[in-house]
């Protein structure tokens, strides 16, 4: 039994439909990445896998297990956090928030889990830091390590590398990839489409047409291969 | 000086009153951070505009405690403009400034034209100035004012770190299985709830300072949620002390002496945050 069981889901706004006939499965312990240009409804559809918004059409299952608020998310920056006066450690800790109920305090295992997840992620010397003044990779590290407070079974993740340079940007490819082999399952929305075959097991490609399949499958598909030559990053 | 002062402080009123004023700045201080972060700034102008229009609506209907009927109003609104914030026709800032220019217009004309008062321009000035003296403060004001900042307090502690998430991601807490909109419509009901309060002290035109302004100080000079909260507790209840000292000695209106020193304050703070950074 999969996690997400998608089938025949079409995604918009007011009845305005961006893109239709998604059809895929992530399984435990699955890297997925989803591509298609700009526009076509990559981060509609992670909004509709957060249950943040409706689905025209079709439906998403989940099993194995896992409870609809078990995924963690790493959004795109939001303005609001640009200039919100916030330490590292109170961003991580808000990632327990919700396991919280009508307590009003953080649990010693809570707090642990933080600064657990801090450490994984490389940004335990920050803790005290205000999280406006990190750059934006160290910022990225502090939203996964908040993720991983709320979870540990799935991550989505909206463009996680957008605005980083290419050193801190492979970097956080890395710790994806450690993340999703320590057994993280990993959805990500990204327009890094040469990234994406490298580090994915599956990919989903969104868009006129609709791929789904692993990697390999993508490479050697007619739309895989014209869309990895159209960003110059044709493969053999 | 000191023997004025001394002779105001015999009477247990003012004494009473100082109190009221210095938990109700407390209040009002504590979701200044969120609603500037939220960009909710304005919330607090357009709802003390329809808390105004309810003062007038309850004056003309001779309502012994107008309370009763203002704060409901207001949380109405309050609610009402949280809602229409996420997927309205007319949008956030457009709709806030309808709905309290309207309230502002209708409260004034109620007042003119059922207005039994012999001194209307007076009523309308105190309303939307606050009272010239604390002095005027009635007993049933003060309960009223302690006991609902004590409530806005509890709420506040209780449900401090789910504020800061709301406030912080929003969309994250959504998916990891809070009750954003709960928390929200928590969060419209303790601003209405401040601004009436508020309305006692320094009139519904001053309040949005109260709100801001500490926040705002706090924000130049500490970089963590909590050292910001902290920070623009201790600054709004220190500036509304300051003020109301000022206005009973120099016999200054209430209102405007408080927002005068927190203007000061925000300047003070610039100061200090430039310093700081340059160290």
């Amino acid at each position: 039994m999969a996690y997400l069981t998608v089938r025949d889901l079409s995604l918009g706004y007011d009845s305005h439909e961006i893109a239709g006939g998604l059809n895929f499965t992530v399984e435990p312990g699955d890297y997925l990445c989803v591509v298609g240009e700009n526009g076509s409804g990559k981060t509609t559809l992670m909004k509709t896998l957060l249950h943040l918004r409706a689905p025209i059409g079709g439906e998403i299952r989940i099993g194995d297990g896992l409870l609809p608020n078990e995924i963690g998310y790493l959004p795109q920056q939001t303005v609001v956090q640009k200039d919100f006066p916030a330490s590292v450690r109170e961003v991580v800790l808000s990632g327990c928030t919700a396991g919280m109920g009508l307590r009003p305090f953080f649990t010693k295992e809570e707090k642990r889990r933080a600064a657990e997840a801090m450490e994984r992620m490389g940004v335990a010397a920050l803790a005290g830091r205000c999280y406006r003044d990190l750059s934006g990779g160290q910022q990225q590290r502090v939203l996964l390590a908040r993720a991983l407070c709320a979870t540990r079974k799935i991550l989505l993740l909206d463009e996680p590398v957008s605005g980083l340079d290419p050193v801190v940007t492979a970097e956080l490819y890395e710790l994806i990839g450690e993340l999703n082999r320590e057994g993280v399952t990993i959805i990500m929305v990204s327009h890094d489409v040469a990234a994406a075959v490298r580090y994915a097991s599956h990919i989903l490609h969104i868009g006129e047409t609709v791929f789904f399949g692993t990697r390999d499958e993508y490479r050697n598909s007619a739309i895989g291969r014209r869309f990895l030559s159209q960003r110059g990053e044709a493969e053999p | 000086m000191i023997e004025k002062l001394a002779l105001y402080f015999s009477y247990p009123f003012v004494r009473y009153a100082l109190i009221v004023g210095v938990l109700i700045a407390l209040c009002s201080s504590l979701l200044g951070v969120t609603l500037v972060l939220k960009r909710f700034s304005f919330i607090g102008d357009g709802l003390s505009h329809v808390a105004f229009g309810a003062m007038a609506i309850a004056a003309v209907l001779h309502f012994s405690n107008e309370m009763l009927l203002v704060l409901p109003i207001t949380v109405l609104a309050a609610i009402l403009l949280l809602r229409t914030g996420q997927n309205a026709k007319i949008k956030g800032d457009a709709a806030i400034a309808m709905i309290s220019v309207g309230a502002l217009a209708l409260g004034y004309l109620l007042m003119n034209l059922f207005s039994t008062s012999s001194n209307l321009s007076g009523d309308v000035c105190s309303t939307l100035f606050g009272s010239t003296s604390i002095l005027t403060l009635t007993v049933r004001d003060v309960w009223f004012c302690g006991i609902l900042s004590l409530a806005v307090l509890a709420i506040f502690f209780l449900f401090y770190r789910k504020i800061f998430a709301v406030t912080f991601d929003e969309d994250f807490a959504k998916a990891t299985g809070m009750r954003t909109d709960l928390y929200n419509l928590l969060i419209a009901v303790v601003i209405a709830v401040i601004i009436v309060l508020a309305m006692n002290l320094v009139g519904s035109l001053l309040i949005s300072a109260l709100v801001i302004f500490p926040a705002l100080s706090a924000m130049r000079i500490f970089r963590s949620f909590r050292q910001v909260t902290v920070c623009s507790a201790v600054l709004s209840v220190a500036t509304a002390l300051i003020g109301i000292l000022l206005s009973i000695l120099a016999g200054l209106p209430v209102g405007a002496t408080i927002v005068a020193v927190d203007v000061l304050a925000f300047g003070v703070c610039c100061l200090i945050g430039k310093i700081a950074v340059r160290e």
